[in-house]
Protein backbone atom coordinates (compact mmCIF):
# COMPACT_ATOMS: atom_id res chain seq x y z
CA UNK A 1 0.00 0.00 0.00
CA UNK A 2 1.62 3.40 -1.26
CA UNK A 3 -1.37 5.75 -0.94
CA UNK A 4 0.30 9.05 -0.98
CA UNK A 5 3.80 10.74 -2.43
CA UNK A 6 4.70 14.30 -1.11
CA UNK A 7 6.66 16.08 -3.57
CA UNK A 8 7.12 19.57 -1.89
CA UNK A 9 3.78 21.19 -1.81
CA UNK A 10 2.35 18.83 -3.75
CA UNK A 11 0.47 15.96 -2.68
CA UNK A 12 0.50 12.85 -5.05
CA UNK A 13 -2.47 10.42 -4.86
CA UNK A 14 -0.71 7.46 -6.10
CA UNK A 15 -3.75 5.32 -6.78
CA UNK A 16 -4.86 8.63 -8.89
CA UNK A 17 -1.98 8.54 -11.02
CA UNK A 18 -2.08 4.85 -11.34
CA UNK A 19 -5.61 5.22 -13.25
CA UNK A 20 -4.02 8.61 -14.93
CA UNK A 21 -1.25 6.05 -16.33
CA UNK A 22 -4.09 3.53 -17.45
CA UNK A 23 -5.96 6.42 -19.50
CA UNK A 24 -2.88 7.06 -21.23
CA UNK A 25 -1.48 4.08 -21.97
CA UNK A 26 -5.16 2.66 -22.44
CA UNK A 27 -6.12 5.54 -25.07
CA UNK A 28 -2.60 4.44 -26.92
CA UNK A 29 -4.03 0.67 -27.12
CA UNK A 30 -7.61 2.16 -28.23
CA UNK A 31 -5.82 4.52 -31.21
CA UNK A 32 -3.96 1.66 -32.17
CA UNK A 33 -6.94 -0.43 -32.71
CA UNK A 34 -8.72 1.72 -34.24
CA UNK A 35 -6.11 2.54 -36.79
CA UNK A 36 -6.32 -1.50 -37.40
CA UNK A 37 -9.86 -1.69 -37.80
CA UNK A 38 -9.59 1.39 -40.62
CA UNK A 39 -11.37 3.43 -37.94
CA UNK A 40 -10.60 7.43 -37.77
CA UNK A 41 -8.37 7.81 -34.75
CA UNK A 42 -8.80 11.08 -34.30
CA UNK A 43 -12.58 10.38 -33.54
CA UNK A 44 -12.35 7.47 -31.64
CA UNK A 45 -9.89 9.48 -29.14
CA UNK A 46 -12.90 12.50 -28.99
CA UNK A 47 -14.95 9.88 -28.23
CA UNK A 48 -13.02 8.75 -24.79
CA UNK A 49 -12.64 11.96 -24.65
CA UNK A 50 -16.08 13.32 -24.60
CA UNK A 51 -17.09 10.17 -22.58
CA UNK A 52 -14.98 10.82 -19.85
CA UNK A 53 -15.14 14.49 -19.40
CA UNK A 54 -19.35 14.42 -19.22
CA UNK A 55 -19.03 11.25 -16.80
CA UNK A 56 -17.00 13.27 -14.80
CA UNK A 57 -18.93 16.24 -14.52
CA UNK A 58 -22.08 13.60 -14.22
CA UNK A 59 -20.74 12.34 -10.91
CA UNK A 60 -19.64 15.32 -9.71
CA UNK A 61 -23.65 17.13 -10.26
CA UNK A 62 -25.70 13.76 -9.98
CA UNK A 63 -23.46 14.15 -6.04
CA UNK A 64 -24.24 18.00 -5.95
CA UNK A 65 -28.12 17.60 -6.69
CA UNK A 66 -28.35 15.67 -3.26
CA UNK A 67 -26.79 18.34 -1.29
CA UNK A 68 -28.83 21.10 -3.83
CA UNK A 69 -29.12 23.66 -1.21
CA UNK A 70 -25.29 23.76 -0.09
CA UNK A 71 -24.79 23.73 -3.75
CA UNK A 72 -26.43 26.12 -5.13
CA UNK A 73 -25.22 28.78 -2.15
CA UNK A 74 -21.91 27.49 -3.19
CA UNK A 75 -21.82 26.81 -6.91
CA UNK A 76 -18.04 26.99 -7.50
CA UNK A 77 -17.56 24.11 -5.31
CA UNK A 78 -19.10 22.17 -8.22
CA UNK A 79 -15.27 22.56 -9.95
CA UNK A 80 -13.62 21.08 -7.04
CA UNK A 81 -10.83 18.56 -7.61
CA UNK A 82 -12.05 16.61 -4.61
CA UNK A 83 -12.25 12.80 -5.88
CA UNK A 84 -14.45 12.06 -2.78
CA UNK A 85 -17.65 14.31 -3.95
CA UNK A 86 -18.21 11.96 -6.78
CA UNK A 87 -20.78 9.51 -7.99
CA UNK A 88 -19.22 6.99 -9.73
CA UNK A 89 -22.15 5.22 -11.14
CA UNK A 90 -23.81 7.97 -12.28
CA UNK A 91 -20.71 9.36 -13.83
CA UNK A 92 -20.55 5.71 -15.37
CA UNK A 93 -24.19 5.98 -16.72
CA UNK A 94 -23.74 9.13 -18.51
CA UNK A 95 -20.16 8.91 -19.80
CA UNK A 96 -21.44 5.49 -21.75
CA UNK A 97 -24.00 7.76 -22.76
CA UNK A 98 -22.21 10.78 -23.96
CA UNK A 99 -19.96 7.99 -25.66
CA UNK A 100 -22.81 6.91 -27.52
CA UNK A 101 -24.50 9.85 -28.29
CA UNK A 102 -21.00 11.07 -29.66
CA UNK A 103 -20.75 8.01 -31.67
CA UNK A 104 -24.05 8.19 -33.06
CA UNK A 105 -23.38 11.86 -34.30
CA UNK A 106 -19.96 10.72 -36.09
CA UNK A 107 -21.27 7.99 -37.48
CA UNK A 108 -19.06 5.49 -36.76
CA UNK A 109 -19.62 2.17 -36.66
CA UNK A 110 -21.18 0.80 -33.34
CA UNK A 111 -19.99 -2.37 -33.45
CA UNK A 112 -16.56 -2.22 -34.60
CA UNK A 113 -15.88 0.94 -32.35
CA UNK A 114 -16.54 -0.72 -29.50
CA UNK A 115 -13.67 -3.93 -30.93
CA UNK A 116 -11.30 -0.37 -30.94
CA UNK A 117 -11.97 0.21 -27.45
CA UNK A 118 -11.52 -3.22 -26.44
CA UNK A 119 -7.41 -3.89 -25.92
CA UNK A 120 -7.43 -0.41 -23.90
CA UNK A 121 -10.16 -1.01 -21.65
CA UNK A 122 -8.15 -4.55 -21.02
CA UNK A 123 -5.26 -2.57 -20.28
CA UNK A 124 -7.21 0.44 -17.92
CA UNK A 125 -8.41 -2.85 -15.23
CA UNK A 126 -5.02 -3.84 -14.86
CA UNK A 127 -4.42 -0.36 -13.64
CA UNK A 128 -8.05 -0.53 -11.54
CA UNK A 129 -6.05 -3.46 -10.34
CA UNK A 130 -3.14 -1.64 -9.60
CA UNK A 131 -4.41 1.47 -8.13
CA UNK A 132 -6.99 -0.79 -5.39
CA UNK A 133 -3.18 -2.07 -4.29
CA UNK A 134 -1.54 1.27 -3.61
CA UNK A 135 -4.93 2.38 -1.63
CA UNK A 136 -5.96 -1.12 -0.19
CA UNK A 137 -9.47 -0.71 -1.70
CA UNK A 138 -10.99 -3.35 -2.88
CA UNK A 139 -9.72 -5.27 0.29
CA UNK A 140 -9.66 -9.25 0.78
CA UNK A 141 -11.81 -11.08 3.21
CA UNK A 142 -9.76 -12.10 6.44
CA UNK A 143 -8.43 -15.70 6.04
CA UNK A 144 -5.10 -17.72 7.17
CA UNK A 145 -4.40 -19.37 3.48
CA UNK A 146 -0.30 -18.94 3.19
CA UNK A 147 -0.65 -16.41 0.71
CA UNK A 148 -2.47 -13.59 3.05
CA UNK A 149 -1.57 -10.17 2.87
CA UNK A 150 -1.65 -8.24 6.44
CA UNK A 151 -4.08 -5.31 5.85
CA UNK A 152 -6.30 -3.05 8.07
CA UNK A 153 -5.39 -4.86 10.92
CA UNK A 154 -6.30 -8.63 9.99
CA UNK A 155 -4.40 -11.70 7.52
CA UNK A 156 -6.60 -10.91 4.17
CA UNK A 157 -6.74 -12.46 0.66
CA UNK A 158 -4.52 -10.81 -1.54
CA UNK A 159 -7.66 -9.81 -3.57
CA UNK A 160 -6.11 -7.01 -5.45
CA UNK A 161 -2.97 -9.08 -6.16
CA UNK A 162 -6.38 -11.63 -8.37
CA UNK A 163 -7.38 -8.84 -9.83
CA UNK A 164 -4.26 -7.50 -11.43
CA UNK A 165 -3.59 -11.29 -12.69
CA UNK A 166 -7.09 -11.84 -13.72
CA UNK A 167 -6.37 -8.56 -15.77
CA UNK A 168 -3.09 -9.19 -17.11
CA UNK A 169 -4.89 -12.57 -18.10
CA UNK A 170 -7.83 -11.05 -20.28
CA UNK A 171 -5.41 -8.36 -21.64
CA UNK A 172 -2.77 -11.62 -23.12
CA UNK A 173 -5.75 -12.58 -24.36
CA UNK A 174 -7.82 -9.72 -25.97
CA UNK A 175 -4.34 -7.88 -27.29
CA UNK A 176 -3.04 -10.53 -29.62
CA UNK A 177 -6.88 -11.61 -31.06
CA UNK A 178 -5.96 -15.45 -29.32
CA UNK A 179 -9.69 -15.84 -29.94
CA UNK A 180 -10.81 -14.98 -33.45
CA UNK A 181 -13.39 -12.68 -33.53
CA UNK A 182 -15.79 -13.55 -36.56
CA UNK A 183 -17.60 -10.46 -36.61
CA UNK A 184 -17.79 -6.88 -35.39
CA UNK A 185 -17.95 -6.02 -31.89
CA UNK A 186 -17.30 -9.92 -30.79
CA UNK A 187 -13.82 -8.53 -29.34
CA UNK A 188 -15.65 -6.14 -26.99
CA UNK A 189 -18.37 -8.90 -25.83
CA UNK A 190 -15.07 -11.29 -25.42
CA UNK A 191 -13.34 -8.47 -23.08
CA UNK A 192 -16.69 -8.09 -21.31
CA UNK A 193 -17.27 -11.82 -20.71
CA UNK A 194 -14.04 -12.51 -19.61
CA UNK A 195 -13.98 -9.97 -17.49
CA UNK A 196 -17.15 -10.45 -16.00
CA UNK A 197 -16.16 -14.09 -14.89
CA UNK A 198 -13.33 -12.83 -12.96
CA UNK A 199 -14.91 -10.60 -11.32
CA UNK A 200 -17.48 -13.61 -10.45
CA UNK A 201 -14.65 -15.23 -9.41
CA UNK A 202 -12.65 -12.79 -7.50
CA UNK A 203 -15.53 -11.59 -5.34
CA UNK A 204 -16.19 -14.17 -3.38
CA UNK A 205 -12.70 -13.67 -1.53
CA UNK A 206 -13.65 -9.73 -1.06
CA UNK A 207 -14.30 -8.30 2.70
CA UNK A 208 -15.84 -5.33 1.30
CA UNK A 209 -18.55 -6.91 -0.68
CA UNK A 210 -22.33 -5.20 -1.47
CA UNK A 211 -24.48 -8.05 -0.12
CA UNK A 212 -28.13 -8.19 -2.06
CA UNK A 213 -30.78 -10.28 -0.35
CA UNK A 214 -30.36 -13.73 1.20
CA UNK A 215 -26.58 -13.13 1.62
CA UNK A 216 -26.06 -13.12 -2.38
CA UNK A 217 -23.16 -10.50 -3.24
CA UNK A 218 -23.80 -7.82 -5.66
CA UNK A 219 -21.40 -8.07 -8.05
CA UNK A 220 -21.23 -11.51 -8.60
CA UNK A 221 -25.47 -11.26 -9.62
CA UNK A 222 -24.53 -8.63 -11.93
CA UNK A 223 -21.63 -10.16 -13.61
CA UNK A 224 -23.65 -13.36 -13.90
CA UNK A 225 -26.46 -11.21 -16.14
CA UNK A 226 -23.60 -9.51 -17.81
CA UNK A 227 -22.45 -13.00 -18.90
CA UNK A 228 -26.39 -14.01 -19.84
CA UNK A 229 -26.14 -10.57 -22.15
CA UNK A 230 -23.13 -11.58 -23.24
CA UNK A 231 -23.77 -14.75 -24.28
CA UNK A 232 -27.20 -13.60 -26.05
CA UNK A 233 -24.68 -10.78 -28.44
CA UNK A 234 -22.37 -13.65 -29.51
CA UNK A 235 -25.00 -15.94 -30.36
CA UNK A 236 -26.79 -12.83 -32.34
CA UNK A 237 -23.76 -10.93 -33.48
CA UNK A 238 -21.94 -14.16 -35.03
CA UNK A 239 -21.18 -13.73 -38.16
CA UNK A 240 -20.97 -16.27 -40.93
CA UNK A 241 -18.04 -14.67 -42.94
CA UNK A 242 -14.39 -14.53 -41.50
CA UNK A 243 -14.08 -10.95 -40.30
CA UNK A 244 -10.60 -11.47 -39.07
CA UNK A 245 -9.16 -12.25 -42.48
CA UNK A 246 -11.01 -9.42 -44.11
CA UNK A 247 -9.73 -6.69 -41.87
CA UNK A 248 -6.44 -8.44 -42.07
CA UNK B 1 -10.48 -21.47 -30.35
CA UNK B 2 -13.06 -20.49 -32.30
CA UNK B 3 -16.24 -18.76 -31.34
CA UNK B 4 -19.00 -21.50 -31.08
CA UNK B 5 -15.87 -23.43 -28.45
CA UNK B 6 -16.06 -19.57 -26.85
CA UNK B 7 -19.96 -19.75 -26.59
CA UNK B 8 -19.92 -23.26 -24.99
CA UNK B 9 -17.07 -21.81 -22.65
CA UNK B 10 -19.30 -19.12 -21.35
CA UNK B 11 -22.22 -21.19 -20.85
CA UNK B 12 -20.31 -23.46 -18.55
CA UNK B 13 -19.01 -19.90 -16.84
CA UNK B 14 -22.17 -19.33 -16.70
CA UNK B 15 -23.56 -22.63 -15.03
CA UNK B 16 -20.27 -22.59 -12.81
CA UNK B 17 -20.57 -19.00 -12.00
CA UNK B 18 -24.13 -19.56 -10.67
CA UNK B 19 -22.79 -22.69 -8.94
CA UNK B 20 -19.81 -19.96 -7.49
CA UNK B 21 -22.29 -17.21 -6.39
CA UNK B 22 -24.67 -19.75 -4.24
CA UNK B 23 -21.72 -21.10 -2.47
CA UNK B 24 -19.88 -17.97 -2.05
CA UNK B 25 -22.70 -16.38 -0.41
CA UNK B 26 -22.35 -14.66 2.94
CA UNK B 27 -23.71 -16.01 5.84
CA UNK B 28 -24.99 -14.20 8.80
CA UNK B 29 -22.55 -15.32 10.73
CA UNK B 30 -19.81 -14.24 8.10
CA UNK B 31 -20.83 -10.80 7.94
CA UNK B 32 -19.18 -8.04 6.20
CA UNK B 33 -19.17 -5.59 8.64
CA UNK B 34 -15.56 -4.93 9.58
CA UNK B 35 -14.79 -5.39 12.90
CA UNK B 36 -11.21 -3.82 14.45
CA UNK B 37 -10.62 -0.40 14.29
CA UNK B 38 -8.79 1.36 11.29
CA UNK B 39 -8.44 4.26 10.11
CA UNK B 40 -10.23 3.18 6.94
CA UNK B 41 -13.68 3.74 5.69
CA UNK B 42 -16.11 0.85 6.94
CA UNK B 43 -14.15 0.43 10.16
CA UNK B 44 -14.90 1.46 13.36
CA UNK B 45 -12.39 4.82 14.65
CA UNK B 46 -9.40 4.17 16.38
CA UNK B 47 -10.31 5.39 20.20
CA UNK B 48 -8.13 8.00 21.42
CA UNK B 49 -8.05 10.28 24.76
CA UNK B 50 -6.34 14.02 24.38
CA UNK B 51 -5.94 17.06 26.36
CA UNK B 52 -7.70 19.97 25.48
CA UNK B 53 -5.66 23.34 24.74
CA UNK B 54 -8.48 25.52 27.14
CA UNK B 55 -8.36 22.74 29.52
CA UNK B 56 -10.19 19.32 30.32
CA UNK B 57 -9.97 16.09 27.81
CA UNK B 58 -11.81 14.78 25.08
CA UNK B 59 -12.47 10.81 24.36
CA UNK B 60 -13.88 9.88 21.40
CA UNK B 61 -15.84 6.79 22.21
CA UNK B 62 -17.81 9.15 24.06
CA UNK B 63 -18.75 10.90 21.34
CA UNK B 64 -21.17 7.84 20.20
CA UNK B 65 -24.19 8.84 18.84
CA UNK B 66 -23.25 11.79 17.45
CA UNK B 67 -21.45 12.68 13.88
CA UNK B 68 -17.81 13.98 14.24
CA UNK B 69 -15.09 15.43 12.27
CA UNK B 70 -11.94 14.66 13.10
CA UNK B 71 -9.53 17.48 11.36
CA UNK B 72 -5.67 16.74 11.83
CA UNK B 73 -3.95 20.14 11.31
CA UNK B 74 -1.22 21.89 12.37
CA UNK B 75 -0.42 25.65 12.21
CA UNK B 76 2.32 26.43 9.55
CA UNK B 77 0.32 23.88 7.33
CA UNK B 78 -1.29 26.64 4.46
CA UNK B 79 -4.38 24.26 3.41
CA UNK B 80 -4.68 23.90 6.93
CA UNK B 81 -5.19 27.39 7.79
CA UNK B 82 -7.29 27.72 4.54
CA UNK B 83 -9.64 25.40 5.57
CA UNK B 84 -9.50 26.57 9.25
CA UNK B 85 -12.84 28.81 8.53
CA UNK B 86 -15.20 26.53 6.15
CA UNK B 87 -14.63 23.96 9.02
CA UNK B 88 -15.95 26.62 11.94
CA UNK B 89 -18.87 27.93 9.62
CA UNK B 90 -20.53 24.65 9.71
CA UNK B 91 -19.66 23.64 13.14
CA UNK B 92 -21.90 26.87 13.92
CA UNK B 93 -24.55 26.02 11.62
CA UNK B 94 -24.77 22.11 12.55
CA UNK B 95 -23.36 21.92 16.16
CA UNK B 96 -26.89 22.24 17.98
CA UNK B 97 -28.48 19.05 15.50
CA UNK B 98 -25.54 17.17 16.19
CA UNK B 99 -22.29 18.02 14.91
CA UNK B 100 -19.04 17.73 17.35
CA UNK B 101 -15.37 18.73 15.59
CA UNK B 102 -12.08 18.03 17.34
CA UNK B 103 -9.65 20.21 15.64
CA UNK B 104 -6.55 17.36 16.11
CA UNK B 105 -3.59 19.37 16.22
CA UNK B 106 -0.05 17.49 15.90
CA UNK B 107 1.21 19.58 18.55
CA UNK B 108 4.74 17.43 18.28
CA UNK B 109 5.25 18.90 14.89
CA UNK B 110 3.82 22.54 16.18
CA UNK B 111 4.21 24.62 18.94
CA UNK B 112 1.37 25.03 21.62
CA UNK B 113 2.09 28.90 21.82
CA UNK B 114 1.27 29.18 17.91
CA UNK B 115 -1.60 27.08 17.89
CA UNK B 116 -2.93 29.34 20.49
CA UNK B 117 -2.17 32.30 18.68
CA UNK B 118 -3.93 31.04 15.32
CA UNK B 119 -6.88 29.73 17.08
CA UNK B 120 -7.21 33.26 18.34
CA UNK B 121 -6.53 35.09 14.80
CA UNK B 122 -9.18 32.45 13.10
CA UNK B 123 -12.11 32.68 16.49
CA UNK B 124 -12.24 29.08 16.15
CA UNK B 125 -14.61 27.86 18.98
CA UNK B 126 -14.51 24.02 18.45
CA UNK B 127 -12.09 21.99 20.74
CA UNK B 128 -8.90 21.72 20.17
CA UNK B 129 -6.99 18.96 21.19
CA UNK B 130 -3.23 18.35 21.50
CA UNK B 131 -1.11 15.16 20.26
CA UNK B 132 1.40 16.15 21.62
CA UNK B 133 3.75 12.66 21.20
CA UNK B 134 2.19 12.12 17.61
CA UNK B 135 0.48 9.16 18.99
CA UNK B 136 -3.07 9.65 17.43
CA UNK B 137 -1.06 10.68 14.20
CA UNK B 138 0.53 7.71 14.15
CA UNK B 139 -2.77 5.87 15.07
CA UNK B 140 -4.49 7.20 12.35
CA UNK B 141 -1.59 6.97 10.01
CA UNK B 142 -1.69 10.51 8.94
CA UNK B 143 1.37 11.30 6.08
CA UNK B 144 -0.36 14.75 5.13
CA UNK B 145 -2.12 17.38 6.04
CA UNK B 146 -4.69 18.24 6.45
CA UNK B 147 -6.29 14.99 6.98
CA UNK B 148 -10.04 14.71 8.07
CA UNK B 149 -11.99 11.66 9.07
CA UNK B 150 -15.72 12.26 9.12
CA UNK B 151 -17.02 9.28 12.00
CA UNK B 152 -21.21 8.17 11.63
CA UNK B 153 -22.84 8.42 14.80
CA UNK B 154 -21.81 4.49 15.28
CA UNK B 155 -18.36 5.30 15.86
CA UNK B 156 -17.61 4.17 11.70
CA UNK B 157 -15.56 6.08 9.66
CA UNK B 158 -17.87 7.03 6.22
CA UNK B 159 -14.95 8.98 4.39
CA UNK B 160 -11.40 10.53 4.49
CA UNK B 161 -10.20 12.86 2.71
CA UNK B 162 -6.44 13.93 2.47
CA UNK B 163 -5.18 16.90 1.26
CA UNK B 164 -6.59 20.12 1.24
CA UNK B 165 -8.42 22.68 1.61
CA UNK B 166 -11.94 21.37 1.81
CA UNK B 167 -14.26 23.70 0.84
CA UNK B 168 -17.37 24.42 3.17
CA UNK B 169 -19.67 22.47 0.68
CA UNK B 170 -18.06 19.58 0.93
CA UNK B 171 -17.67 19.57 4.48
CA UNK B 172 -21.30 20.41 4.24
CA UNK B 173 -22.06 17.45 2.31
CA UNK B 174 -19.93 15.18 3.82
CA UNK B 175 -21.93 16.38 7.34
CA UNK B 176 -25.56 16.28 6.13
CA UNK B 177 -25.15 13.32 4.56
CA UNK B 178 -24.24 11.49 7.95
CA UNK B 179 -26.81 13.78 9.86
CA UNK B 180 -29.20 12.41 7.99
CA UNK B 181 -29.20 8.88 8.98
CA UNK B 182 -31.10 7.39 11.69
CA UNK B 183 -29.49 7.54 15.42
Amino acid sequence: MFPYLRLGPFLLQMPLLALLVGLWIGLTFIEREAARLNLNKEKISSLVFYGLIGGIAAARIAYAAQYASVYLSNPFSLLSLNTNTLLPEAGLLFGILIAVIYAYRQKLPFRKTLDALAPGLAFFMIMIGVSHLLSGNAYGAPTRVPWAVYLWSDYRQPTQIYEIFFALVIFTIILPHIIPATAPGLRFVQFIALSAIARIFIEAFHGDSVILFDGYRAVQVVGLAILVVCLALLRNWEGKDEYESKIG
Amino acid sequence: MNNSRFASLLTWALVLGMFWTVVSRVSPDQSQVQTGSVPKEGFTAPDFTLGLLDGGEVTLSELQGKVVLVNFWTSWCPPCRKEMPAIESVYRSYKDIGLVVIGLNLTAQDSKPDVSAFVQEMGVTFPIALDINNAVGNLYRVTALPTSFFIDRKGVIRSVIVGGPMSEAVIQSKVEELLREDQ
